[in-house]
């Protein structure tokens, strides 16, 4: 690449940020009335749906659609790809505040924030959620490590604390410089772990509910789930890359990186291909069909993930004409994203019917408020760091 | 992101010596197989003794120290919307109209009984993050507040809808069920409230296994009474709470489940997948190889930014 990484030099408060400042307190009140009420005085769950909104949107969506970050890694750096580098450190960003926004949501989750780290001491190996919540706390930090290089590409030899903190500014620039030194020589391997680690958690968040086969739609219900959410999480990663790297330039005004992201979604036809495949299989084996038309809202939302979500977007990439087109090719990661994302929310939420108990479930106002908070919090962070730290690329006419 | 050649073969070695240091181990891939309790307890309900007095809810609820039931002396209009047991109620008694006519032409109805069955192997006790439920050798499936995080994914994965959770506690919620009286019935002569209370016989407290005799034996004398089926006897697995009926199963709330245990399948994935962590072990030594080659063919390629030492290392490796 030409033109390499750097801070973004732009005015930080715009409309948009206040915006998200508004929604950051509404959620922090949702929040507050959690921890003063209880989870039953702002949320909707009850003994026969103990998992709603935030376990189906801010967990299980935010994990796949952060995989953007191991899915590009893989590529420009296990690969060797390195033609694909301009979108890694934007993607390890989006992992990186996408698995930190995952926790939060789980602390707001679950009924004893202050025991989340319970798990590390007493282990239950039998449990899918045991392995998924391993990954994950390993995995954040891995994320963490990988981020090390790029704080020290900004500040070292530069390190300024401000006031009487600035007497260990020597300090602090030399641990950076040695932690940036030691990385250098052993990045690879917290690069692979971040794979594994992700192949090992998106796929085992798809097991969580193969236990309860009673209660989850058969169009959903299929032993493959773990496969479906894997396969799934490696068609959206370069999507969701397109996505907010579409979003990111243009709302900054700078370089739309499309020679980067049109041969990147030639290899999403591929991966979304293999998901697609698999879907469609798996229902025609096991004849699930027979439910599609049933015009249940369950089923109805079956339909509208694979069509809008899958079907018409991966046709939609076969053409050349779409992926150099940069509207067109952000309309059907857009499909891509939001598909995946429904496929998560119908598998945790919308598929979730126990047959015992009586009455539905729709996400109460608090709860939407808290997921809506917590997402304009890391769009805020993202904003903040990408304005004082080298992570998106430099506009071409500055470096070249 | 370069991989220096030395600290390669380092990892990569730790890594093989362990895979098969592993390998070595006996191998419980194997089949699946039931952790359930030799010979636990279990309660007979006989759903045509029971008149639906509402004492064992009575009861449970000062044994466990709850609050009593609701309008515990009314025998009529409490029925008239189907309750389940929750937070505050371990065990709840409904009426069910299913077609029964008595002598009369009127409307005959059932009451059924409904708590945690206690499962031979149990759907919560393989959910639970902590390992913070627990089946008991007495048979009862047990729930340990100190280890809880309250994910509530046992409440997920009960196949029953048991597990009821403290949801206006903002701090220290806890999850809630039937606990089988473990206090008592770990203890000899020990006897769970409810079955100590009813006054039809409609719960027999024993051991599973002569329980299952008793109910067999009552569906052979008594032919054409009951339905030909002890319930709780193959669902899910085999429960400890063992039901018979005159009517349908499926018409008192109680379901149609596979006989196959709730968590076989999700522990025969976990397990053959992540038996000693055998498939990141191959994932992470392929994808080393993968990048320890892409690294090697092109040097040049890699944006050459920082790192011209690893590019020196790698060149040299390659030589």
């Amino acid at each position: 690449m030409s033109h390499k990484a750097a801070p973004l030099n732009k005015k930080f408060w715009t409309p948009g940020v206040l915006v998200m400042v508004a929604f950051m307190i509404a959620g922090g009140i949702a929040i507050l009335a959690r921890f003063t009420g209880g989870i039953g005085y702002v949320a909707n769950l009850s003994n026969a749906r103990p998992w709603g909104l935030w376990v189906g949107v801010d967990v299980a969506t935010g994990v796949a659609l952060a995989a953007g970050g191991f899915t590009t890694a893989a590529l420009a750096h296990i690969l060797g790809k390195h033609f694909y580098e301009p979108v890694t450190r934007p993607a390890l960003l989006t992992a990186l505040l996408g698995y930190t926004f995952v926790v939060l949501g789980l602390l707001v989750d679950i009924g004893r924030s202050w025991a989340i780290w319970k798990p590390m001491f007493n282990w239950n190996t039998n449990s899918v959620l045991f392995e998924v919540a391993m990954c994950v706390m390993v995995y954040l930090h891995v994320l963490y490590i990988e981020f090390i290089p790029i704080v020290a590409e900004q500040f070292k030899d530069r390190v300024n604390l401000p006031g009487p903190l600035s007497i260990f500014n020597a300090l602090v620039n030399l641990l950076l410089k040695m932690a940036d030194a030691i990385l250098d020589k052993i990045m690879w391997i917290f690069v692979i772990l971040g794979v594994v680690l992700s192949c090992m958690h998106q796929s085992s968040l798809g097991s969580l509910m193969l236990i309860a086969p009673t209660k989850i739609h058969p169009l959903w219900y299929t032993p493959i789930l773990p496969l479906l959410f894997l396969t799934s999480a490696f068609a959206v990663g370069y999507p969701m890359v397109v996505f907010e790297t579409t979003i990111v330039t243009s709302s900054f005004n700078i370089d739309s990186e499309m020679e980067v992201l049109s041969p990147l979604t030639k290899i999403t036809t591929f991966l979304l291909g293999i998901y697609m495949f698999l879907k469609i299989g798996d229902m025609l084996i096991r004849g699930t069909y027979v439910y599609l038309f049933d015009g249940t809202y369950q089923t109805n939302s079956f339909i509208v993930e694979m069509l809008i979500g899958v079907i018409i977007p991966w046709g939609m990439l076969l053409f050349e004409k779409v992926r150099r087109s940069r509207k067109a090719l952000f309309t059907a990661a857009t499909m891509i994203v939001g598909g995946v994302a429904l496929n998560r929310i119908n598998v945790f939420i919308v598929a979730y019917k126990p047959p015992l108990s009586e009455g539905g479930y729709f996400p109460a106002p608090g709860e939407i408020l808290v997921t809506l908070g917590l997402i304009a919090t890391l769009m805020f962070i993202y904003r903040v760091i990408v304005t004082y730290l080298p992570v998106l690329q430099a506009p071409k006419e500055v470096s070249s | 992101m370069k991989i220096n050649r030395r600290n390669f073969f380092k990892v990569m070695g730790a890594t093989a010596v362990s895979g098969s240091s592993l390998a070595a181990l006996p191998s419980d891939l194997t089949a699946w197989e039931s952790k359930a309790p030799p010979d636990p307890y279990g309660c007979l309900v006989d759903l045509t003794r029971c008149v639906g007095c509402r004492k064992c809810e009575e009861a449970c609820s000062q044994v466990n120290g709850l609050p009593a039931p609701e309008r515990a002396n009314c025998q009529c209009t409490i029925f008239e919307k189907k309750r389940r047991p929750d937070d505050k109620a371990f065990t709840v008694v409904n009426r069910y109209f299913t077609g029964k006519l008595d002598n009369f032409d009127k409307p005959l109805p059932t009451y059924a009984k409904v708590q945690c069955m206690h499962c031979q192997d149990p759907a919560c006790v393989s959910a639970c993050i902590v390992g913070a439920l627990t089946k008991d050798e007495t048979g009862s499936v047990r729930y340990d507040v100190s280890k809880c995080i309250g994910c509530r994914y046992c409440m997920v994965a009960c196949p029953f809808e048991i597990p009821a959770y403290e949801y206006h506690d903002p701090i220290t919620p806890r999850v809630m069920k039937c606990t089988f009286c473990y206090d008592r019935i770990s203890k000899d002569g020990g006897v769970p409230g409810c079955a100590t209370i009813c006054p039809t016989e409609a719960i027999t407290f024993g051991k599973r296994a002569d329980l299952l005799r008793v109910a067999h034996k009552r569906l052979d004398e008594n032919p054409g009474k009951y339905i030909n089926h002890v319930y709780g006897e193959k669902e899910a697995g085999g429960t400890s709470w063992l039901y018979i009926s005159s009517v349908p199963f499926e018409d008192v709330n109680l379901p149609a489940l596979p006989d196959n245990p709730s968590p076989k399948l999700s522990e025969t994935i976990q397990h053959s997948l992540f038996s000693y962590l055998w498939s990141p072990i191959v994932l992470f030594s392929t994808l080393g190889a993968l990048m320890y080659k892409s690294n090697k063919s092109n040097p040049e390629n890699s944006n050459g930014k920082r790192g011209t030492l690893e590019e020196k290392n790698i060149t040299k490796g390659g030589a």
